[in-house]
């Protein structure tokens, strides 16, 4: 088996799959991947499976040394990938031989890089998943921490393939927060509605796998005593000081503040990237409309393949 | 009952808008329904108080289908001739009630205005509902508490509970399963593993609880640690 042994594993590092399903009325986090754009298009350079888990490295400065042949693939946020020194560019496969040492830098723009290997990274599984939630403490669940040993499920042999460039995200372009009014939305008066929408906010420093903490002009909170509900992936949630909580992969499986709507997974992965001091929107949308996006987006995952001269096609 | 969309693969049911023991063993029957006939489809199923959050696979089905199914199936469940039954498991507990384990229990028996055995008597007499999981893997919140005996959570929550820790918050309890932060008021702690990675969690929405007062010689023979 070929493995890559971490170094220096930068200020976190994780395994992300799918995340943990048919668990969280146990009280268990999902987990999962934080960015699907990113961590989909770094298995499918590498035609894995669907699911195949990643190393989620958040903010760069990540080192790791090859101890066999591997075929590894990095996307997401803008950092240097280097292998022995020499720069190579993200949005690709690379070939590792072994002795070779990966870095990457601190990241430009975007949080949050995948380090994908051909077959997907193999190690224990929990609840049917390799990911791994910090907050939880679970033994072997954590972080991926200095010489920790990834093993890959194949050894190399993939073409050199590139990510078209249109499909390459800016993680600084504004970003609008497409919202579904859902669970205590009724409840908010129409001045909240109002002001949540035309009023800007910045993602705070208080960020996380967890949530991220938005900061702006308090909205007014609904004056209701809620019991604690289901919560699902993107739900707003706004505490008595009316600052609005974006609840991502990480997050507690129920709760009991009024949630204002839900923001579409596809926009959660886009927040994933975005650092403190970023400004970003809400706007009302159509369940419809983001379901079938969503929809379309894991169909062309599903659906697309490689030619031999490294063009993606709809099979 | 009311079938409403959460997000782009969520359906939350509610059953009620009050904390009503009743109503658990009624959203686990219809949780069972779902995942009997819609388990193809369903990713999780979340019970908690009056409300039933059922996830779905956006690859698999999409809204309109997976909510005309998720409503058939809550109506047939909703048949008075289903055969609901409302006893659930019954787990017992054993907790060391004192106040090197529970650093409120004090303050909780002088807020009631007992003596601290009359605190344990109030608390130890009840056979408690598990309402929802949830906080941390294998929390269970249960209730509900002798109202003379229901405290506040604290205005500061402790940055350390050690795990197995008793706790009261309102007219609620719980044990801890793991460290945590919490602003329960601690009473005492369980000797018993609430989680583990191998067997999960000891507790599930619907069990019933009791909480059997042991000694210190008991708490330690049986694992507790001080």
């Amino acid at each position: 088996m070929t493995t890559l042994r971490v170094t220096k594993p930068g200020l976190r590092a994780t395994l992300q799959d799918e995340g943990r399903q048919h668990s969280q009325h146990l009280g268990l986090a999902p987990g999962g991947v934080a960015d699907l754009h990113a961590w989909h298009w770094a298995n499918k350079l590498l035609d894995n499976p669907p699911h195949g888990a990643c190393v989620e490295v958040l903010l760069g400065q990540f080192e790791a040394i090859a101890e066999g042949s591997l075929s590894i693939a990095v996307t997401g946020a803008s950092t240097q990938a280097c292998i022995n020194g020499e720069a190579v560019g993200n949005w690709q496969t690379h070939h590792l031989s072994k002795g070779d040492r990966l870095t990457l830098t601190e990241t430009k723009s975007g949080l949050i890089n995948y380090i994908a290997v051909s077959g997907g990274w193999q190690g224990d599984t929990f609840c049917n998943s390799r990911s791994m939630t910090p907050r939880e403490g679970l033994a072997g669940f954590t972080v991926i921490g200095e010489d920790t040993t990834l093993t890959a499920a194949r050894e190399a042999g993939h073409p050199k393939r590139f990510v078209p460039a249109h499909f390459i995200p800016d993680y600084t372009s504004p970003l609008v927060l497409r919202v579904v009014p859902s669970y205590q939305y009724h409840c908010f008066d129409n001045a909240a509605k109002a002001a949540f929408t035309q009023q800007l906010y910045a993602v705070s420093d208080r960020i996380d796998r967890m949530g991220y903490r938005l900061s702006g002009p308090a909205l007014d909170v609904p004056n209701i005593q809620l019991l604690s509900e289901g919560i699902a992936l993107g739900a707003v949630q706004v505490p008595a000081d009316g600052q609005p909580i974006v609840l991502l992969n990480d997050r507690q499986t129920i709760g009991g503040y009024p949630k204002i709507g839900t923001v579409a997974a596809l926009d959660c992965s886009k927040l994933s990237q975005r650092g403190p001091g970023t400004d970003v929107r809400f706007a009302f949308a159509d369940l419809a409309d983001i379901q079938g996006e969503r929809m379309i987006f894991e169909a062309f995952f599903a659906q697309t393949g490689w030619t031999d001269d490294g063009k993606l096609i709809w099979r | 009952m009311i079938v409403e969309a959460v997000g782009e693969n969520g359906l939350l049911i509610r059953f009620g808008e009050e904390m009503d023991e009743a109503l658990t063993p009624y959203i686990l029957h219809v949780r069972n329904a779902i995942a009997a006939q819609l388990g193809h489809w369903v990713t999780d199923l979340i019970p908690a108080y009056t409300t039933l959050l059922c996830l779905y696979d956006v690859r698999k089905v999409d809204f309109r289908r997976m909510r005309n199914a998720v409503q058939a199936v809550v109506n047939e469940a909703a048949d008075p001739a289903s055969d609901i039954d409302g006893t659930g498991r019954l787990v017992e507990l054993p907790v060391y009630y004192a106040a090197e384990v529970g650093a409120d229990l004090q303050a909780v028996a002088q807020r009631a205005e007992l003596s601290i055995e009359e605190t344990i008597e109030r608390h130890s007499q009840r056979t408690y509902r598990v309402f929802a999981m949830g906080f941390s893997p294998g929390f269970a919140f249960m209730g509900s508490v002798d109202p003379h005996i229901a405290t506040p959570r604290k205005d500061t929550p402790r940055d350390r509970v050690p795990a197995g820790s008793v706790g009261i918050a309102n007219r609620q309890t719980a044990v801890y399963p793991s460290v945590s932060p919490g602003g329960w008021n601690l009473i005492g702690r369980c000797p018993y593993r609430l989680f583990s990675m191998d067997t999960l969690s000891l507790l599930q929405t619907g069990d019933r609880v009791r909480f059997r007062p042991i000694d210190r010689d008991a708490f330690l023979d049986a694992g507790g640690e001080l």
